[in-house]
């Protein structure tokens, strides 16, 4: 069964959002959504920039509140 | 009130004497109880590894015994924990023993785990470990030249060690007359060469100045000792004639058996340091879930909150203050100067040129760090 995992990165300078969601992805399984929270509005294109390098799914992004919601799926 | 404290490092250690100071008139009248298990009887003092690399410590001095450096009064044991029952308020340790308690704080800590990844913990040198360690000194003494690469795996404790075993490789050749025949190549996870930007904007042109390269958005997937070749998951690989590897940490296996958390770190409240749904399981140190650095320093300022917070629950029945988010960390930008950077959930640090001010200071915390660990400095 995939999974909705929230990755919690707000305020985060070090290790900071993408960091925490490298991390994150090696503990999700294939399939699994991750939406990582972050305050750092770098994160809506760093994250996106890493997941196409690496071929996993980007699925979208909005800020709501001055936190950015990021969602990626893990393809393989 | 039993007040049980699991694991004997640095947050342990620093949270069970502050507790101790605070809680003294409670533990007289047997109001309060504090105890310890550890699975070991001695302090390990984690930072000294990386000098124990390049010879400038020796082991002896990265252990103390652990009895010595608690405040009279404190329980501790060695036996370690195997089973978190939560719903019952107990644990039960190695030698069969079941423990109660109203409060328990876990600081477990972190471990290395190089082998996630194919090929890495059979083709790098690394200091993680007091015997990877000695290793890497042995092995950069008979190195005589090549390209040095640096990989470094996500999460790791002490997120400036990257930079600073960097530093510290170029000063070591160079001191040795080898900086022409060594090439020195750092590789890191993001897409700057460290997370903090502040860091990043001085660390990327020191390396330039010092003909260091570098390259960013390297995940290192596996090893090829064949072809010493380091291949990441980005798609792109580079040559090594020796590696130096921060390799990848989880938490502890009895974590992660006792399903407290993924990859053995427990999801925890970012201010109040509870274990998410458990209002009398307090986390800290590396075990913890959150964003932030897996620190000794952080260990430090979680430890201090909480012990202000306990007592108080003890005394007035109810938590006092908030974690913030405080982490410290020196830098050391070669043999002999560093900087560092302090920053919590709001405020991004703002590092200073590096000083030969600094690295000493760096220096005596190595020796002060026992003195903060009992809860004097
Ligand atoms: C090479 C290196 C350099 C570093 N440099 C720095 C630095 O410059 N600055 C800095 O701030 N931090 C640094 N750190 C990081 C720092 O050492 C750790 O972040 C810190 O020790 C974490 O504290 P802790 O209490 O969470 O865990 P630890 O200090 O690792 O303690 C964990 C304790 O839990 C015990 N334990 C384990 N399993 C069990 C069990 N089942 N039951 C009971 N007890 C158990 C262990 O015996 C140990 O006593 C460095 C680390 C390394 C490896």
């Amino acid at each position: 069964m995939s999974e909705h995992k929230v990755i919690d990165a707000r305020g985060s300078f070090c290790p900071g959002p993408l960091m925490e969601l490298i991390a994150g992805m090696k503990l999700a399984q294939v399939g699994d959504e991750i939406e990582v929270l972050s305050t750092d509005k770098g994160s809506a294109d760093d994250i996106p920039e890493w997941i196409r390098k690496v071929g996993h799914d980007y699925l979208g992004s909005r800020e709501e509140g001055g936190v950015w919601h990021i969602t990626v799926k893990k393809t393989k | 009130m039993r007040i049980l404290i699991v694991g004997g490092g640095m947050g342990g250690t620093i949270l069970a004497n502050n507790l101790a100071r605070r809680l003294a008139p409670e533990m007289r009248s047997g109001k309060a109880r504090i105890s310890m298990l550890s699975a070991s009887e001695r302090h390990f003092y984690q930072p000294g590894l990386l000098y124990l690399a390049f010879g400038r410590i020796t082991p002896d001095e990265l252990y103390r015994d652990q009895a010595s450096l608690l405040e009279p009064g404190i329980e501790f044991r060695v036996d370690p924990v195997e089973e978190f029952m939560l719903d019952k308020n107990q644990v039960k340790t190695k030698s069969g023993k079941v423990e109660g308690y109203d409060i328990v704080a876990i600081a477990t800590g972190s471990r290395p785990v190089p082998e996630l990844i194919p090929g890495l913990a059979e083709n790098s040198e690394t200091f993680y470990t007091e015997e990877t360690a000695l290793r890497m000194f042995k092995r950069l003494r008979e190195f005589q030249g090549g390209r040095v690469v640096i990989a470094v795996g996500v999460p790791h404790k002490c997120p400036m060690a990257p930079l600073e075993i960097t530093f510290m490789l170029h000063d070591w050749f160079k001191d040795r007359g080898l900086n022409d025949k060594v090439k020195l190549h750092y590789t890191y996870p993001i897409g700057r060469v460290h997370s903090l930007e502040n860091v990043a904007k001085w660390a990327a042109p020191e390396m330039t100045r010092l003909g260091i390269t570098y390259e960013t958005l390297f995940n290192v997937k596996e090893v090829d000792g064949k072809a010493k070749v380091v291949r990441s998951e980005e798609g792109s690989e580079t040559p090594y004639d020796l590696l130096i590897s921060i390799p990848a940490h989880r938490g502890m296996e009895v974590i992660e058996k006792n399903k407290l958390g993924a990859g053995g770190f427990i999801p925890t409240h970012r201010n109040q340091l509870n274990m998410e749904g458990r209002s009398n399981v307090y986390v800290l140190g590396d075990t913890t879930n959150l964003p932030i650095s897996k620190a000794g320093s952080t260990a430090h300022f979680q430890a201090e909150a909480l012990g202000e917070n306990i007592a108080a629950i003890v005394k007035l029945g109810a938590p006092v203050r908030d974690y913030d988010g405080k982490v410290f960390c020196f830098i050391e930008a070669g043999k002999d100067r560093a900087t560092y950077a302090m920053f919590d959930y709001q405020n991004p640090p703002d590092p200073k040129a590096p000083s030969k001010a600094i690295h000493w200071f760096k220096m005596a915390y190595n020796k002060l760090y026992w003195t903060s660990a009992r809860g004097l400095l």
